[in-house]
């Protein structure tokens, strides 16, 4: 499921005063949201009247939609270039470099092994080198957003990471499934 | 301006007054009422000085009640009436409740929770606990002299949202206003943290009678993130004191016991589990109902033995909490033992082993989620700036609808921080299709069969189409208190489409006034007058508040027509608070609120902006 357009009168790093870049400082970010939080969560308003504690828990809301999309990496990526007018097309584009789809194959096939023999270790081998994979593509992504306004590139980077996200998720489903 | 003068007796006689809050652990075992006394958190006793009110309710023929210890010295005598562990039936059906045998209560199967059949009729979960939590609330209003102002009653974390329901419908039937379902280890990381100015990554391991959760939580300068909680609703120190009971038939070779002896027998591996705390050997004697004696030693040893695979399975949630927050075992900086059942020397053991440190036990197991809730309701009721800390707490378990091949499709995901939203779009199949149903359910299972059913939807008056072009957007709305509410819009035209909601479990609001009209306490003039006093008091709330604002804001946010305006609004709704009958005074409270709605806008962008000291942009388009 797509996030939302974003609102264009005042997008999420406005709301939380970032700069529009995909490198972000997390600590910051982390402060701006609790700062923002500290004024509009349901908690300070459970006291006050109807009007009130509608808007705090529509801003609640809004800031905690925001926050989730800041700091994941991936979903940053999206949202700031969709903000640029770039769609990343991860739902229709399905064309990838073959090299990277065999690397899948050998990815999903060792989760599996891993899987079905209760291998733990291996299963956090795999994991580790996902991150690390991973961590490569997002610094891909801040040289290709930030640097060189390389936005047709990005947008492959997010559909390569959207990729391993889903190898992320069938490793911690393997995990779920040895643990009982 | 003048203040408005507020001399109703039995109002508030001064803005600001100091209003009546509490914390209630309503336990699977054991409940407890706390407050916020002089500035410290403090447990209710008694008029005999205890704190602990036993969960149990009993039910006498005549109508009347037993709670508490009264009831608990009869539950050998009198175990079908006698309803303990309540909290194990809140929005449960039968079929979820394992072995319904060795219980010795009659069960009706009713649709989406249990009921149980007493001599004084039959009884829903959601009433038995009303009953306990009507002698906390008059405990707390005698301690207190006062009537609650509001409650924060606590939860297992892991609870969904049919068991949250069921709880809130509890207190209301009890007559409380729920200023928050408060997560119970979260609450214990409240009192905790703000005992020990903690800060780090921390563990709350909570095992009570009938639940377990565990939730980690990052404590920084004054903020309570729970990063993950993972747990098991159905997991706790009952199913102990069954594994000696199991043992107990084995070894005398009894069988198919009666619900006296039943009961009986429960109670007694109960105390030998808690003797085990503190000694290496427990001693059973008894006579049954059918002359049989029963002469057995049970020692810690076997008991560690039996209880081993219930420890371990306590451990499988703990595993996955870590991985939902990336975190390994290394980063945990302490871990809280919360819950009587915390006391057994071997769950002590097996959580020092897992996480490789000492647990922290300095704070009272049985005390400590309700000296936490006491903190945070003290904050909701307003008595005190929050702007000391901040409580972030997240959804338990996914959120998601049906879709085609009977398969759970998810919409929110577990452990999203609250409150949460997520929209959805659905399209019509059929030409002229006018009508749509959606399921909700809740769980982390592929298929719907394996999750909880919430609710039903019904979106009618769909403007006909060409299939596929209408777009219908849902709205998932997760609130503070982790309940999930939906609307739904027909994008293309605009319409509201009507949504029928029929909850799959749990209780109509005609349950709850019927029920609330069968109840000895409530006769239907109590009701006119209880309606009348609750209107009062809100609108009295509403009118401080709006001279507080008006006082903050009043001169730079709004201009002279824009604070008249106002002004009106709160003199006509201070006319009516006397005379008026309950729904005018609601009518002119509506009409206040409507008039300070773009004030309340403005004062929140006002408050946004300061919180990071920058400039606001245009207003945010909601």
């Amino acid at each position: 499921m797509q996030s939302a357009v974003p609102d264009l009168q005042q997008n999420f790093f406005q709301l939380f005063e970032l700069p529009e870049h995909f490198r972000q400082d997390s600590a910051r970010l982390d402060q701006q949201y609790h700062a923002l939080q500290t004024q509009v969560h349901p908690d300070k308003f459970s006291h006050l009247a109807e009007p009130e504690r509608r808007l705090s828990m529509q801003w609640a809301t809004r800031v905690n939609e925001g926050y989730q999309i800041l700091r994941s990496p991936i979903a940053r990526a999206r949202y700031l270039l969709a903000l640029r007018g770039v769609d990343t097309q991860e739902e229709t584009n399905t064309a990838m470099p073959m090299d990277f789809l065999m690397a899948q194959m050998e990815w999903r096939e060792a989760i599996e092994d891993a899987r079905q023999s209760g291998d733990i270790g291996a299963l956090d081998k795999l994991d580790a080198r996902l991150k690390h994979e991973t961590r490569t593509l997002q610094d891909l992504l801040a040289v290709k957003i930030d640097d060189e306004q390389g936005y047709a590139a990005a947008a492959e980077a997010v559909r390569k990471l959207k990729f391993l996200e889903k190898l992320a998720e069938e490793i911690a489903s393997a995990f779920d499934e040895i643990d009982g | 301006m003048a203040l408005l003068q507020i001399s109703e007796p039995g109002l508030s006689a001064a803005p600001h007054q100091h209003r009546l809050a509490v914390g209630i652990d309503l336990g699977t075992t054991n409940s407890l009422v706390a407050t916020v006394r002089n500035g410290i958190s403090v447990v209710l006793n008694d008029a005999d000085g205890h704190a602990l009110l036993p969960s149990v309710v009993r039910y006498l023929a005549d109508g009347s009640v037993q709670v508490g210890q009264a009831a608990q010295a009869m539950q050998s005598e009198d175990p079908v009436n006698t309803i303990i562990s309540a909290k194990r039936f809140m929005g449960r059906g039968l079929r979820d409740i394992g072995d319904t045998l060795s219980m010795p209560y009659r069960f009706v199967d009713a649709p989406g929770m249990l009921q149980l059949r007493t001599v004084a009729g039959v009884k829903s979960p959601v009433e038995v606990s009303a009953e306990i939590l009507k002698v906390l609330r008059a405990r707390a209003e005698e301690s207190l002299g006062g009537e609650l102002t509001g409650a924060v009653i606590t939860v297992p974390a892991y609870f969904d949202d049919a068991q949250r329901q069921a709880t809130k419908d509890a207190a209301k039937l009890a007559g409380l206003n729920v200023l928050r379902l408060l997560n119970e280890p979260t609450a214990a990381a409240i009192a905790y943290g703000l005992d020990n100015a903690a800060e780090g990554v921390y563990a709350v391991y909570d095992l009570g009678g009938g639940t377990f959760d565990i939730s980690i939580l990052k404590l920084s300068k004054g903020v309570f993130e729970v990063l993950a909680t993972n747990g098991n609703s159905a997991l706790g120190g009952d199913d102990f004191d069954h594994r000696i009971y199991c043992w107990l038939l084995e070894k005398n070779n009894l069988s198919a016991l009666d619900a006296q002896d039943t009961r009986m027998l429960l109670t007694r591996a109960r105390a030998a589990k808690e003797e085990l705390t503190d000694h290496a050997e427990a001693h059973f004697t008894a006579i049954l109902g059918g002359g049989e004696t029963i002469n057995s030693t049970l020692t810690r040893h076997d008991f560690h033995a039996m209880s081993q695979n219930l420890i371990s399975n306590t451990l499988q949630p703990v595993r996955r909490a870590l991985r939902d927050a990336g975190l390994k075992v290394e980063d945990i900086k302490g871990v809280v033992m919360v819950g009587g059942s915390t006391r057994m020397p071997e769950v002590q053991r097996a959580v020092a082993e897992f996480f490789g440190q000492t647990p922290l036990t300095n704070l009272d197991p049985d005390k400590v989620v309700a000296l936490g809730a006491a903190i945070q309701a003290n904050v909701l009721a307003g008595n005190r700036s929050a702007d000391d800390w901040l409580l972030l707490d997240v959804i338990p378990l996914s959120l998601g609808i049906e879709t085609m091949g009977g398969l759970c499709e998810k919409i929110i995901p577990r452990n999203s921080t609250i409150p949460t939203a997520r929209a959805q779009e659905f399209t019509t199949y059929k030409d002229g299709q006018t009508a749509m149903s959606i399921h909700v359910v809740q769980g982390e299972r592929e298929l719907v069969s394996d999750c909880r059913s919430l609710a039903k939807f019904e979106l009618r008056g769909i403007p006909p189409m060409v299939a596929g072009s209408a777009r219908i957007r849902v709205t998932f709305q997760v609130d503070a208190d982790g309940l999930l509410s939906v609307s739904a819009r027909e994008m293309g035209s605009g319409v509201e489409a009507r949504i029928a909601v029929k909850p799959s479990y749990g209780l109509s609001d005609a349950d709850i006034t019927r029920m609330l009209q069968d109840s000895n306490q409530y006769a239907r003039d109590d009701m006119q007058a209880r309606a009348l006093r609750e209107q009062q008091v809100e609108a009295q709330q509403l009118l401080e508040a709006v001279q507080h604002a008006l006082e903050q804001d009043g001169d730079t946010l709004l201009n002279e027509a824009g604070r008249a305006r106002i002004r009106g609004a709160m003199e006509r709704l201070q006319s009516v608070l006397q005379t008026a009958d309950h729904f005018t005074i609601k009518r002119e409270a509506a009409k206040l609120n409507e008039a300070t709605m773009s004030f309340a806008q403005a004062r929140m962008d006002k408050s946004v902006s300061q919180a990071l000291g920058g400039k606001k942009l245009s207003d945010l388009e909601m």
